[in-house]
């Protein structure tokens, strides 16, 4: 069905697409697709809102594997934090003589 | 075969409230007049396969009109345009409506125009067909490819753009209606299909519906697994004999008899 819904998310990033962009929003819906051969399809579009929002950079993925994009940034995001955390601990610090 | 050629291209036309608009416009290049027949584009916007759609018919003898209906969501790619629509909550049924009507104006002007008009429309463009078939004067056929909301049973579906459901103006409907429908969609549902030609029924209306088994929405669409060739064969052979005989035969009815 043509739906309107939009989920809208805040973030602070770049995208690339023809070139690199500044990113503020997030537009996230599931509807008929533009270009991925499926009958619904998660799309989200990066833009810059600020400035317009006229630029995208977007994607068309089946349901399936919005899910598995979504266990994947949480999976990255935990691994990752967690090594620098670690990094972070283990780095030598400079003592200051006072 | 017989000597074919069509031109198609993009058209600037004024639409609603004397807006800059656009269209892409094919007609047969063959000799004779010619109906008219204005496509209105689904959600996705004016795609590809819009386009398509409007070349199809000028192959079988009409001209065809589809407008961009995101238009007023700026220039780019009509992917990126109805990207932009989607979020502002697509166009306002008074803009699809003038436009229309413009679109109607502008083949009727065609040189080679017989007079005759048809709408139609798929997905919310199936909407869009139903509420301009019941208020717009000068239809003289639409069909209903798989129109949602034309029923709204959720207040929540109503928004500033679709502020009404188009089957409370059913009363007004002025011209034969075709539907096609597939029995999986659940918009419309087969439910709501039915409650939309009971009330057609009790108007006394002249339409004819028909439902594809196996079938769900956008079966027409050869990009997606939706697309079942079978059900749109046989639907595409009822969109051109319905056409045919409202906007071909009846015109040559007319012409006889003048």
């Amino acid at each position: 069905m043509c739906s309107y819904i939009v989920e809208k998310a805040a973030l602070s990033g770049s995208a690339k697409g023809r070139g690199w962009m500044k990113i503020d929003t997030a537009h996230v819906y599931y509807d008929h697709p533009f270009h991925a051969p499926l009958d619904h399809a998660l799309g989200i579009d990066f833009i810059n809102a600020a400035n317009g929002g006229r630029e995208r950079v977007a994607i068309e993925i089946s349901a399936e594997s919005a899910r598995e994009l979504v266990r994947a940034i949480l999976s990255a995001l935990e691994s990752g934090e967690q090594e620098h955390t670690a990094a972070q601990a283990a780095s030598p610090t400079i003592a200051v003589a006072g | 075969m017989s000597y074919q050629a069509l031109h198609g291209e993009t058209v600037p036309f004024r639409g609603h409230n004397d807006y800059q608009s656009e269209a892409y416009l094919a007609r047969p290049l063959t000799p004779g007049r010619v109906p008219g027949v204005v496509v209105i584009h689904h959600m996705p916007g004016w795609d590809e396969w819009i386009t398509e759609v409007a070349r199809k018919f000028a192959h079988h003898g009409y001209a065809a009109m589809a407008p961009n209906l995101f238009v007023r969501h700026g220039p780019g790619d009509p992917d990126d345009v109805a990207a932009r629509a989607r979020p502002a909550g697509g166009a306002y049924d008074a803009e699809v409506m003038g436009d229309v009507a413009a679109c109607m104006a502008h083949l009727r002007a065609l040189p080679n125009a017989n007079g005759k008009i048809g709408v139609i429309g798929f997905c919310s463009g199936g909407r869009h067909t139903y509420l301009a078939a019941c208020t717009l004067p000068g239809i003289d056929a639409a069909v209903d490819c798989w129109g949602g909301r034309v029923i709204v049973d959720d207040p929540k579906e109503f928004s500033p753009q679709r502020a009404v459901a188009p089957i409370q103006f059913t009363s007004q409907l002025a011209c034969p209606l075709l539907g096609i429908f597939g029995n999986d969609d659940k918009n419309p549902s087969p439910d709501q299909v039915n409650r939309t030609e009971q009330e057609l029924q009790r108007h006394g209306k002249n339409y004819a519906f028909h439902r594809y088994d196996g079938a769900g929405h956008s079966f027409f669409d050869y990009g997606r697994p939706a697309f079942r060739p079978e059900q749109a064969a046989d639907a595409w052979q009822k969109v051109f004999a319905f056409f045919n005989k409202y906007l071909i035969a009846a015109a040559a009815e007319q012409s006889a008899a003048a």
